[in-house]
């Protein structure tokens, strides 16, 4: 990597909950929104995602999704080529006729997303119009939807909150006002298994998770729906959610064994559950995460950290580590600063540390080196220079692939970080 | 609109960064949305490079595109400019910044940087990656080369320069360790090696050379000409890839700038010729081995496979639309139909289809075989980070031979294991779905019979039913021919119309067929 040096570029320091944040308006590194199809086609079991882009949208999938094919992937780039930019009636007709070919290809899937791009968007093929034209010809088999993956309106993990927001309307409206759960944002299938027992033995049932594992069991929604967020980065999704009548649970991110218990208690509070009842209930839970996280604690402790902004998860992990972890924050960068949505995380942060919203990568990298941390999390593009400068990373994209939420993942969560300080100490090469 | 899972190449501009990247002080200025930056990870995770690759993204949102992009732009380019201090800039449009249509070229000669500024065209929605890469090169090499200098021919030896390894392509950096070495010995320096580590200062010296090596012909073939065309420099365009292809490009070489090849011919450091000749490797005769890949790669082994190996080309194809002729020559020359796509179905298809025993090809080829139960090396780009392995493993010269004889070898059933499988089938540990046991256990085998099955879509073969003693004989084969049985016996019975196939036909087919 190069030395620092310095030009003047767009950056503010404006102030959220009287805390700094840096602004900062420059060349970013990250991902754009349809690399969240790398995990929501594992997730939702009956759907495909079809991207109507260039041949850099497919590269970018595949490079993200490491060419690991074990099974057909459910989704595909439909390439839009120098004919289609000619004439857009023609580019409709293209792409009804590659969907036909595609679900003629695979009966068993019921839900088609069309994925816009940027290309797509620029050259404003309405994929909406289509998904609504397409939906008419297949339903009832197949459901036809559309969100925006382009790198011009979305970063990384902001493709499942189109995704999902794209779902919203779908969803059956909840008859009268009985009460529901529900959890929002992709989450591992054993985790999904771990807080539904939770929710059951807290006594709140009527649980439901979005997204479904299958397309065929969407949660329905309506004024007594009250929602938990399992991620910080679903704005628009949350948005749809209270259109349709349902509340949020104020509540910071279930990491760690602090976290996951107020986000809990967020939930057993809105269902009136008696303090001890609670108690009891996560009591098991909350030990096992202590006891677990204890030998990362070790590793952990005094340690610095420096966030580039990459999947929104920052704030809530930073507070994790930070307060469980006792790790030393230098400064943690986030593609986007959801206030609200982080209402009850930036808080807890210590006094001191550099909140960073966008980016410009080179200066930021410039601070990186200065504030001389001894592990940096980063995208995939910056891990290999970084340590090769002998710096120490941990990449964040592992933070979605991975199991990282709730009591019996805290330590697994923490073990992300801590190994690459102990490969470090390891190798005596 | 075309449909794609996989694909074997990227963007052109993907191309323009592996000659940026595999330059020094050359850095690239792209017009692009922030997504685009994902393609620094194949220069440090896929090939684990220690430095970001010299590109700067202007990372333009939906927001700056009713405002102003091209002033985004030429901040863009000189901030780049001011921090990284490059010799040369070059400077394009990803996919999308074409849509917007801002001539990068003109706003950055607008802005009078005291270095080259090469812009460059490539059209994102008909070409791809080697394409941009032969085009950028191209580019860099007509931008910034000068006439020779005087003394050019004061030189006691004569001199080359080794054109086309980039970053990010197969093997090119031992290939260009490889060949120098062959060359040096041959009494050949090498006077520039590029994009491969060249600086704008030495393609300025490309003309000094005697003659250009044109390594790989996707990327340097257009550069080459130029250069012929400018400066009456020639080319070689032998690839030296496997023993016979080294010696005829050692022997041009030689004629070229008349040198002796003897001594190089004489002492050839290859062991491929005398392993292939030895006893053991009786067994590969005949071995069948579908090939695809960039068309460098698979024209080099179609003929080490037949010529040095002894197998037998079932197939062969390329992704390299560009060099569709010269693979679809060489597969009429095989008696086999080139396969010229780059949808990776055709490919899969076109191996269970065919059953070969040995598939050379990239990472996606690796893929369908493994999925297959087939065995496979990659000889080709796009490959994974596997290939770029920690050893030294040049394609290219007498050592690269010896290199792709293990790599190839290596997969396939040891000639002894293959007979005691084939008369012990049903040894409890011997099974018929053992894997070589050099390679460990594993599971994919039991895969192989279950997409035999799934391969029926043609009605004909549909209709024809299998005894259920033939089907007992049928498994008693071992798996690594199994394909190839049932196949031939299919054939056999549909041209003979045997509607039930039973033990009999199928020995009939393998009589009919041989081996
Ligand atoms: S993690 Fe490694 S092996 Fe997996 S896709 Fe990325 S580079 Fe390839
Ligand atoms: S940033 Fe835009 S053009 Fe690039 S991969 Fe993402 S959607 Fe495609």
């Amino acid at each position: 990597m190069t030395p620092p040096t310095t030009t003047g570029a767009a950056r503010a320091i404006t102030n959220v909950d009287e805390r700094p944040v840096l602004r900062e308006r420059g060349q970013r590194e990250v991902f754009c929104g349809l690399t969240g199809i790398v995990w929501m086609h594992r997730k939702i079991q009956d759907a495909f995602f079809l991207v109507v882009g260039s041949r850099t949208c497919a590269h970018l999938i595949q490079s993200a999704a490491g060419v690991m094919i074990f099974a057909e992937p459910r989704f595909a780039t439909a390439i839009i080529g120098e004919r289609d930019l000619a004439g857009l009636a023609d580019a409709n007709e293209e792409l009804d006729r590659e969907v036909g070919k595609l679900l003629a290809r695979r009966p068993d899937i019921k839900l088609l997303f069309l994925v816009g791009s940027c290309p797509s968007e620029v050259i404003k093929l309405d994929l909406s119009r289509a998904a609504e034209r397409l939906s008419r010809q297949f339903m009832p088999d197949v459901r036809v939807l559309n969100y925006s993956g382009s790198g011009i309106e979305t970063t990384f993990t902001q493709g499942e909150d189109a995704c999902l927001a794209s779902l919203v309307p779908e969803l059956p409206r909840a008859a009268g006002d009985a009460r529901s759960l529900l959890v929002v944002g992709a989450l591992a299938d054993i985790v999904e298994d771990q807080f539904r027992q939770t929710f059951a033995d807290l006594g709140i049932d009527n649980v439901d998770f979005l997204p479904p594992r299958l397309s065929t069991e969407l949660p329905s929604v309506g004024p007594g729906t009250r929602y938990l967020l399992a991620q910080p980065f679903l704005t628009d999704t949350s948005q749809a959610l209270e259109n349709n009548g349902a509340t949020r649970l104020s509540a910071p991110f279930p990491f760690g064994e602090e976290g996951t218990t107020a986000w809990l208690r967020a939930a057993a509070d809105a269902w009136d559950v008696p303090e001890r009842h609670f108690n009891a209930v996560t009591r098991p839970g909350r030990d096992r995460a202590k006891k677990a996280m204890e030998r990362y604690r070790e590793r952990l402790a005094g340690r610095r950290i420096f966030f580039f902004p990459d999947s929104q998860l920052e704030v809530p992990l930073a507070r994790f580590l930070s307060r469980e972890m006792g790790m030393e924050l230098t400064e943690v960068g986030t593609p986007y600063l959801h206030k609200e949505h982080l209402e009850r995380e930036l808080p807890l942060l210590p006094a001191g540390v550099c909140v960073s919203e966008g980016q410009d990568v080179d200066r930021q990298i410039d601070r990186c080196f200065a504030a001389e941390p001894d592990i940096v999390v980063c995208g995939l593009g910056l891990a290999n220079p970084f340590e090769a400068a002998g710096v120490t990373t941990k990449w964040s994209i592992e933070l979605l692939f991975t199991p990282i939420h709730g009591y019996e993942q805290a330590a697994d969560c923490a073990e992300l970080f801590a190994r690459p300080l102990s490969r470090r100490e390891a190798l005596a090469i | 609109m075309q449909l794609t899972l996989w694909t074997y190449e990227g963007p052109p501009h993907v191309g323009a960064m592996r000659v940026a990247t595999a330059m020094r002080d050359v850095h690239y200025v792209l017009h692009a949305p922030q997504g685009d930056t994902y393609a620094d990870l194949l220069f440090t995770m896929i090939e684990r490079r220690s430095q970001r690759p010299p590109v700067t993204y202007t990372t333009f949102q939906a927001r700056d595109l009713g405002a102003d992009t091209a002033q985004l732009f030429q901040d863009a380019v000189r901030d780049a400019y001011e921090r990284f201090q490059p010799k040369a800039m070059i400077v394009g449009a990803s996919c999308t910044a074409e849509l917007i249509q801002d001539d990068p070229g003109g706003l950055a000669d607008a802005l009078n940087l005291p270095i080259p500024v090469i812009p460059l065209e490539l059209p994102s929605y008909q070409r791809k990656e080697n394409w941009g890469a032969a085009e950028t090169f191209y580019y860099i090499v007509r931008t910034l080369s000068r006439p020779p200098a005087d003394d050019r021919n004061g030189r006691s030896r004569p001199t080359c320069n080794l054109l086309g390894a980039t970053a990010l392509g197969f093997r090119h950096r031992d290939d260009v360790n490889e060949l120098g070495m062959l060359l040096r010995q041959l009494g050949v320096d090498i006077n520039v090696t590029a994009p491969w580590e060249a600086t704008p200062d030495d393609i300025a010296r490309l003309a000094d050379a005697d003659f250009n090596v044109v390594m790989y012909p996707e990327i340097a073939d257009t550069a080459a000409r130029w250069l012929e065309r400018t400066y009456g420099q020639p080319y070689v365009a032998i690839p030296p890839i496997g023993v016979s292809a080294t010696r005829d490009f050692v022997k041009e070489v030689a004629e070229l700038v008349d040198v002796d090849p003897m001594p190089v011919l004489a002492d050839a450091a290859s062991r491929l010729p005398w392993y292939s000749r030895s006893v053991d490797s009786t067994y590969l005769t005949g071995k069948r081995v579908f090939i695809f890949g960039d068309a460098t790669h698979v024209l080099a082994a179609a003929r080490i496979a037949r010529e040095e190996l002894a197998f037998e080309v079932v197939g062969l194809g390329t992704y390299s639309r560009e060099f569709a002729r010269d693979v679809r020559a060489a597969a009429r020359e095989l008696g086999v139909d080139a396969l010229i796509t780059d949808d990776y179905l055709d490919v899969e298809a076109r191996v269970q289809e065919l059953q070969p025993e040995l598939v050379l090809g990239t990472q996606m080829e690796r893929h369908i075989a493994k999925r297959q139960g087939i065995a496979c090396a990659v000889i080709s780009s796009p490959v994974h980070v596997q290939d770029f392995p920690a050893a030294y493993a040049p394609q290219m010269g007498f050592e690269g031979a010896n290199a792709i004889f293990d790599t190839w070898v290596h997969p396939l059933m040891m000639g002894l294991e293959e007979h005691l499988l084939g008369m012990f089938s049903e040894d409890f540990e011997f099974h018929n779905d053992a894997t070589p046991s050099h390679l460990g256990g594993s599971a994919t085998r039991g895969k192989a019979a279950a997409a035999e099955t799934e391969d029926e879509s043609i009605a004909d073969v549909e209709a024809l039913t299998w005894s259920p003693d033939a089907e007992k004989t049928l498994s008693r084969i071992p798996f690594f021919v199994r394909g190839k049985a049932k196949r031939n016996t299919e054939t056999f019975a549909l041209e003979r119309g045997i509607a039930t196939i039973t033990s009999e036909t199928l020995y009939d087919a393998k009589a009919h067929f041989g081996r």
